[in-house]
């Protein structure tokens, strides 16, 4: 029963590590501040729950148990709340997303 | 597995800086810094494992708040004139 355990906390942290340096890639690499976003909702959600749960699997005791699903609760409700603010930030002050060549020139004339 | 997953944390750390200094736009920076907190709380709490000290757990939830509070700190500024300029003059250098 044990090595069951220990086999998914790592699966887990494989899975999270991957997200988290995936969405590390992305925000490098993709063009627009909009599409940067989406690359960091993905490490703040996903990769970030993973790898709690992972730890959550590891450990013996309840109260770090509790302390570990705190953190997960404050993650999954505070980061998109803060991306949100931030998105709604730049749209209001007139950032616009990087739209395609035909469609800018399909909207000119 | 422990520490891998915590090289993988420094090695996204390292890029999201990347990000918030060569950021062209204010949010940019913004956005990279909100990440680099996110990822220092998983960070000191991967820590805490590896070193076995589940102390640092406690420091996690202090430093998510933190994070959290300064983010929309900054953001409360947005209606200022700086922003507004910042991103107007993004647009006028583009074409």
């Amino acid at each position: 029963m044990e090595i069951v355990i220990e086999i998914t906390s790592a699966l887990c942290l494989l899975i999270g590590s991957f997200l988290c340096v995936s969405g590390g890639v992305g925000i490098l690499r993709f063009p627009d501040f909009y599409t940067r976003i989406h690359a960091v909702g993905v490490t703040d959600t996903l990769g970030a729950s993973m790898i709690l749960v992972g730890l959550m699997l590891q450990s013996q005791e309840s109260l770090v148990v509790a302390k570990l699903l705190l953190i997960l609760l404050m993650t999954l409700f505070i980061n998109p709340t803060a991306t949100h603010a931030l998105a709604k930030a730049a749209f209001h002050n007139g950032l616009m997303p990087l739209l395609s060549k035909r469609s800018a020139t399909d909207k000119e004339p | 597995m422990l520490i891998a997953a915590t090289l993988a944390i420094l090695v996204v750390m390292i890029l999201a800086i990347i990000r918030g200094v060569i950021g062209p736009t204010l949010y940019d920076r913004i956005l990279a810094v909100n990440m680099f907190g996110t990822k220092t709380v998983l960070l000191i709490s991967l820590l805490g494992f590896v070193m076995e000290r589940p102390q640092f757990l406690d420091i996690a939830i202090v430093y998510a708040l933190i994070n959290f509070i300064s983010v929309i700190g900054v953001l409360r500024y947005s209606d200022s004139f700086a922003f507004k300029q910042s991103t107007h003059e993004k647009e006028s250098e583009e074409p």
